[in-house]
């Protein structure tokens, strides 16, 4: 055991490392979509704590990322708050949010929660669109862009990409220190066997409304950098298209493993260029015919692969997946049938 | 963690902070501007090639044909244009990625023709920081004309969707002074625009709509809407909406045994969508509908067929995109607008700068567009930014547009609606 956690720590400073030096090694328009990358990497993370780990699926994440966003770009338009103390309430306000969508998630599960979070995520451009006095419906928001803070021998581009990469960092820490222990065993529980779970004594409702809460937080986060990198904010740059692409960056990342948000996050950040690199004409066949060979090939996502094939070279025993919970899972006709409570 | 490990954790922490702090920003060095070399101009663009508005893809596709004929035939000033035009999705963050990316990496002279209002109002701040023109933007906002000077590195072209309207309520006002108006639009900018232009041109007659409509580009249908507004008793009806929902509206009012006087934006009057509707609903659903033209259309086979211009779009498709439907008007807008491009380019001479191309494009006089309606100017001023602003209108007649009346100058319809 000391002997993993101490490979933990390796390679979580490796990767510390590689995203400390990465802005200079890299063209400064890559570091512009790395700030990205750090953005969708957040998001993901909060797909993985609520799908991976507590087996809630959720299509409408691009909705809390849509509050975070607007959050950082009323209080800046409006009150000329700086970025940096409206992220706190942006991170709120999707937290909220994600209560509230967590309380009615109790009811639901399976398909039938994804599909309302699915109506959440495409009700969302129309609701930016009625409200025009506080969104600027939709000709959106534009912000002023970043700049360094005096003092700091950084141009803005790099500045902003270790600002998101810093609050990624926190975000990965917090959520490591939340799950780990009695919240994490608890989550995952309640996704493998309810039933159990509950006779255990865990409580789904407060379980699963904070397992929405908090990824509803870090979704909110993601959208707030959306705005700030991107210095502007409209219906368009929320669509349900985008609570699509965080799911699938989670699923083609590796949902089971806190890993798999930062490769799912690179990929599904530069899969569109490089598929357009290899046919202009059709990027969307490239993009699908990518989805479905990981998915028939690696089923538990990149990082899955990555780790199986490394233990495969290495000769090492199968290890079982990550976030496995000491529960058998029950019957899966009992998972996917609404809740009847 | 066993002491060696920690100690080299942190001297990797050490080391790759004092790196980050030390390293310098790098500073562009001062030289000839940008994407111009001795035989060369790179433009970059950027088009939803996929995504809900992926049929715009081929304004693109067009421009590219365009270049294509023109490198053929020895480029501008002894120089080849280089086009390198992105896939955005009509997504904002995507558009400025790509922007920071064209501007960054490949070093474009200037950008060309981006298309979609979200998209180019995001990336509008960037590229008039960074002095790089954002030329012949595809969107008929206002704002492209309007804020020029906190803008000055950015210009539209098509036809204001303001002006256009104001043009249907002035021909309204004029000719059916008792019309009752129903207007269905599309609930965006876009069709926000129309509504805006609309409201202006009819003034104090305002109290002739009795019924509007909208409609959402999720929407599977718009037959919930056109029952609203044939109950409104309206005996004319406005249609502010994209191709796909111009049709439905077209077919599903004529089902409805519902025949007001129509007109129809632009943006949807290409021939196909017409036959499409007449296809659909009968000659009863298209006969008498009334649109604005500013273009020469490239499905309307007999009205060009000695056209010299027409032909060479022809060839050049034929050449450069062989099997592509070249009746798709979005293909002719963008060899026009490239047109426009490349005589903006022409006209600013060897010494090629950005100042220079931008002068050009505040001062044009294109009275040679030969893809544009005959008759149409190009006509821009540092103080007049609306490239075009010229439209006739055309009546549906069996089978094709019939030009009626006279050319249309919106001019001094543009400086109403900026206020």
């Amino acid at each position: 055991m000391a002997a993993a956690s101490t490979g933990r720590y390796v390679r979580v400073g490796i990767a510390i490392a590689v995203i400390a030096i990465l802005p200079w090694i890299v063209p400064s328009f890559a570091v512009f979509d790395l700030i990205f990358v750090g953005a969708y990497a957040i998001g993901i993370l909060g797909l993985i704590v609520l799908t991976g780990m507590n087996g809630q699926i959720s299509l409408g994440h691009g909705a809390f990322m849509a509050l975070g966003g607007y959050v950082v770009a009323v209080f800046a338009h409006a009150l000329g708050w700086p970025y940096w103390a409206s992220l706190p309430l942006a991170a709120l306000a999707s937290g909220a949010l994600g209560i509230v969508i967590g309380l009615v998630a109790l009811r639901l599960a399976g398909v039938y929660l994804a599909l309302a979070t699915f109506s959440l995520a495409v009700a969302t451009p129309s609701f930016l669109k009625h409200y025009k006095s506080i969104t600027g419906g939709f000709g959106g928001i534009s912000l002023d862009s970043v700049t360094t803070p005096h003092g700091i021998p950084l141009d803005p581009e790099r500045w902003l990409y270790y600002v998101t990469w810093a609050v990624a960092g926190v975000a990965f820490l917090v959520t490591a220190l939340l799950v780990q222990g009695r919240l994490g065993r608890a989550l995952r529980a309640l996704r493998d066997n309810p039933v159990a779970a509950v006779s255990f004594g865990v409580n789904p409702y407060f379980y699963k409304t904070l397992a929405f809460a908090w990824s509803a937080v870090l979704a909110g986060v993601a959208g707030a950098f959306f705005a700030i990198a991107t210095a502007y904010v409209s219906p368009d740059t929320f669509t349900f298209a985008l609570s699509i692409t965080l799911l699938i960056g989670a699923v083609l990342g590796g949902i089971m493993s806190f890993w798999g948000a930062i490769v799912g996050a690179i990929v599904i950040e530069f899969l569109p260029l490089v598929a357009q690199q290899i046919n202009a004409g059709a990027p969307s066949v490239v993009y699908g015919v990518t989805l479905i060979l990981v998915m028939l090939f690696v089923p538990d996502g990149i990082v899955g692969g990555v780790v199986r094939l490394i233990r495969r070279l290495a000769g090492l025993p199968r290890q079982p997946p990550a976030f496995e919970s000491s529960i058998p899972p029950a019957a899966p006709i009992a998972v996917d049938q609404p809740s009847r409570e | 963690m066993t002491p060696s490990i920690r100690k080299a954790a942190v001297g990797i922490f050490a080391a790759t902070f004092a790196l980050a702090v030390t390293g310098s920003t790098i500073v562009p060095a001062v030289a000839a501007d940008p994407g111009v070399s001795d035989t060369e101009i790179i433009l970059g663009g950027s088009h939803p090639f996929s995504g809900p508005a992926s049929a715009y893809g081929n304004i693109g596709k067009g421009i590219g044909v365009y270049f294509d004929y023109i490198n053929d035939h020895g480029g501008i000033n002894g120089r080849k244009i280089k086009w390198i035009d992105k896939d955005d999705g009509y997504s904002p963050p995507q558009a400025v990625q790509i922007a920071h990316q064209l501007v960054e990496q490949e070093h474009v002279f200037a950008m060309f023709d981006t298309l979609g209002t979200a998209v180019n109002t995001a990336i509008r701040p960037y590229l008039n920081q960074n002095g790089v023109p954002q030329l012949f933007v595809a969107t008929g906002a206002t704002t492209w004309g309007k804020d020029y000077k906190q803008y000055p590195w950015t210009i539209g072209w098509q036809p204001d969707y303001q002006a256009e309207a104001i043009l249907y309520a002035q021909d309204i006002v004029r000719n059916h002074p008792k019309a009752k108006i129903a207007v269905l639009y599309q609930n965006d900018d876009y069709g926000e625009d129309y509504n805006a232009g609309l409201k202006k041109g009819l003034g104090k007659n305002q109290s002739m709509i009795v019924k509007m409509a909208s409609y959402e580009t999720s929407d599977p249908s718009v037959s919930s809407q056109i029952s609203t507004l044939k109950a409104s008793g309206a005996d004319t009806f406005l249609i502010f909406a994209t191709p796909k929902f111009a049709i439905q509206a077209m077919v599903i009012a004529a089902q409805q045994s519902w025949h007001p006087l129509t007109y129809l934006n632009n943006v949807s009057n290409a021939i196909p969508y017409m036959n499409a509707a007449m296809k659909a609903a009968g000659p009863s659903a298209v006969n008498g509908i009334i649109t604005t033209i500013y273009l020469k259309d490239p499905a309307n086979h007999a009205r060009y067929a000695g056209d010299a211009a027409m032909k060479l779009y022809a060839q050049m498709m034929d050449k450069y995109m062989p099997g592509a439907d070249k009746d798709d008007g979005n293909y002719l807008y963008g060899v026009s607008i490239a047109y426009t491009m490349c005589d903006v380019l022409r006209k600013a001479g060897k010494d090629l700068t950005r100042k220079k191309v931008m002068d050009i494009a505040t001062h044009l006089n294109e009275t040679d567009n030969p893809w544009a309606y005959p008759g149409v100017v190009v006509r821009t001023s540092p103080t007049f930014r609306y490239p075009i602003t010229q439209m006739i209108a055309a009546k549906w007649l069996g089978t094709d547009w019939s030009p009626t009346g006279i050319l249309v100058d919106t001019r001094s319809m543009m400086t109403t609606a900026e206020k």
